[in-house]
């Protein structure tokens, strides 16, 4: 994998890349090379507290969509054992952005679904940057269902841009799609965990993203429309993204405090990119924690608790004494 | 030359003073049309039979028994939980849009009687704020739904709306998930749903309560679609083919049922409702 860096990791890498060099040139005669060492790494450690702990939302939105981030099938192989990919919709195609397939999760099976971006250019084009044409959400609905017929719980990865907007994706009921997976998923009578890894784009985030714990990486984003969608619309004009994103408040502590999602993952320093292998020890025991006490609730409990979780999401005002 | 624009004048003051509004252009024939004629049409040009956007009171008194409508939740209000700023404030359109339409948010939810029969309305009104959905109209349309599961009712809902609305982030993307969650308890309860889009219906609604009707009707030339037109183009770079996410487009797909014009939109509904009512659970 190529290393790539958002500009304000800059400063961090120069310096690490420095580091790395002294590092290379001390052979433990130097006593002037050790203690610059040493100086560096404490700079580098203030530096980096600073950038990270002053994050701004559309920083957050960049790690979220960083180009080394760990993606679906990173934490497949990071988290989970014996993967069986299951393809197709019965009806139309297979959708390779939207995967999905059998798993365990230290010994417990599970049904594993996600939306998969590419790493490189034929790997994008591939999996159509992440976002999923409608018989993409029927698979994963396909693969639900027999979840469900078979008692084995859901976990999904949410990682898409959104939704596929293309003339095929409307001739076939991108709507209708998305809708019927929110119906079906507030009523799917096994457990779902939610965990949002990247990019939660809109109403083909949501597709997957009905369940009974949700569950978001702490550089991951959650949005009903793109910061740059947002900006053309509102300002009509795109470099407005970053505005948007401030005003939307799209990350994982703006929407645990929404009651949006239930628990925040938190990332190794320097966001998942830096390092897949904790990111995925982190992530693997935050769906364990999630999941177990799941397993035990009873059918009916477990859906009045899923269906009251949505139903009180909201911002209302309700005048004294008003009816509902 | 000064005076043939004294001239000119004086003839486009006397234009203005034929009383204002009686004529209209057809948005689609572009006919010049009589308005009172195109009203006591329910809105439909007479000539070529293309449907105006209607409020949602004017809705709900062409296809509800007169006298039989009774709202809810019209106490409800948005709060601008994000302090949410564009090229204005969040408060200040929901102001704009108060006072424009004289009511507190984009959807009229009640029960009321079509042709005797008694069903849980929602009508969403495209004047308040593009008929989006905020929190609000989540609230009410799961509210609707739940009214007619509590009282064995039939749900009828009339969707017209652009989506989600931005300025509630994604508490907004998540009345997708609540609204469709409440539908799927009246599914488990054997009570009918018809969904009935109207002219737009795209984004976050689409994507939503409206596609999920056990029968989807759809007025004719209706936008229905999840995603805008002007994104897919910018998406895919290519012109659109006329007609593409119109009525009779998704009707082709196999996206609707049938597409009814406004004037026998009372009738179907009340033959559909036949149909469908005495199914609940028993």
């Amino acid at each position: 994998m190529i290393l790539q860096y958002l500009d304000f990791e800059r400063p961090i890498v120069d310096l690490e890349n420095r580091l790395e060099q002294l590092k290379r040139l001390d052979d433990g005669t130097d006593k002037g090379v050790k203690e610059e060492i040493g100086k560096l790494e404490k700079k580098i450690g203030k530096i980096r507290k600073e950038v990270f702990s002053n994050l701004t939302r559309w920083q957050i939105t960049q790690l979220a969509r960083h180009p080394n981030r760990p993606y679906l099938l990173d934490y497949v192989n990071l988290c989970f054992r014996n993967f069986i990919e299951l393809h197709g919709d019965r009806a139309f195609r297979d959708d390779p952005p939207l995967v999905c397939g059998f798993a365990e999760l230290e010994g417990q099976r599970v049904v594993l679904i996600g939306q998969q971006k590419g790493r490189n250019t034929n790997e994008k084009i591939q999996r159509n940057f992440g976002m999923a044409n409608p018989e993409g959400y029927r698979k994963a609905l396909r693969v639900m269902k027999m979840a469900e017929k078979f008692r084995l719980p859901v976990i999904t990865f949410i990682d898409t841009p959104g939704a596929f907007p293309g003339i095929g994706a409307e001739e076939r009921g991108q709507s209708e799609a998305i809708a019927r997976n929110l119906l079906e998923m507030s009523h799917l009578k096994t457990p779902i965990v939610v965990a949002v890894i990247g990019e939660g784009g809109s109403g083909g985030a949501l597709a997957i993203g009905v369940g009974d714990e949700i569950l978001m990486m702490e550089y991951s984003v959650y949005s009903v429309i793109s910061p740059e969608g947002c900006a053309s619309i509102l300002w009509r004009d795109t470099a407005k993204a970053e505005v948007a994103a401030e005003m939307m408040k799209i990350t994982a502590p703006d929407l645990k405090k929404f009651g949006v999602i239930d628990r925040i993952i938190p990332e190794p320093l320097g966001g998942a990119h830096r390092d897949h292998k904790a990111a995925g020890d982190t992530l693997k025991a935050a769906l364990l924690e999630a999941l177990l006490p799941l397993l035990s609730m009873p059918i009916p409990q477990l859906l009045e608790r899923r269906y009251r979780k949505f139903r009180e999401m909201g911002a209302i005002r309700r005048k004294a004494g008003g009816a509902a | 030359m000064a005076i043939r624009l004294f001239r000119k004048k004086d003839e486009s003051d006397r234009k203005i003073k034929i009383p204002e509004g009686m004529w209209i252009k057809c948005d689609a024939c572009l006919e010049i049309i009589y308005k009172p004629e195109v009203e006591r049409n329910l809105n439909v040009c007479p000539k070529c039979v293309y449907h105006f956007r209607i409020p949602a009171r004017e809705r709900i008194r062409a296809v509800i028994d007169e006298g039989t409508f009774v709202e809810f939740g019209e106490e409800m209000e948005s709060v601008d939980v994000l302090n949410f700023t564009d090229t204005k404030k969040y408060v200040d359109r929901l102001k704009e849009a108060k006072k424009k339409t004289g009511r507190k948010e984009a959807v009229i939810t009640g029960k009321g009687k079509i042709q005797g029969d008694e069903v849980a309305l929602a009508v969403l009104d495209f004047e308040f704020q593009g008929g989006s959905m905020g929190s609000v109209v989540g609230e009410k349309i799961a509210i609707t739904a739940e009214v007619a599961l509590e009282s064995r009712l039939p749900l009828i809902i009339f969707s017209a709306s652009g989506g989600a609305r931005m300025q509630e982030g994604t508490l907004s993307l998540m009345q997708m998930a609540k609204t469709s969650a409440a539908l799927g308890r009246l599914s488990d309860a054997r009570l009918p749903f018809i969904s009935v889009l109207t002219d737009p219906t795209t984004g976050g609604v689409a994507a939503s309560f409206a596609m999920l009707g056990d029968v989807i009707i759809s007025e004719p030339g209706a936008l229905v679609g999840f995603a805008g037109p002007r994104v897919i183009e910018q998406t895919i770079q290519q012109k659109l083919p006329e007609g593409f996410q119109r009525a009779e487009f998704l009707l082709e797909h196999g996206m609707v049922d049938m597409i009814v014009e406004r004037s026998r939109l009372k009738a179907t509904l009340s033959t559909i409702l036949r149909y469908l009512s005495g199914s609940g659970d028993r």
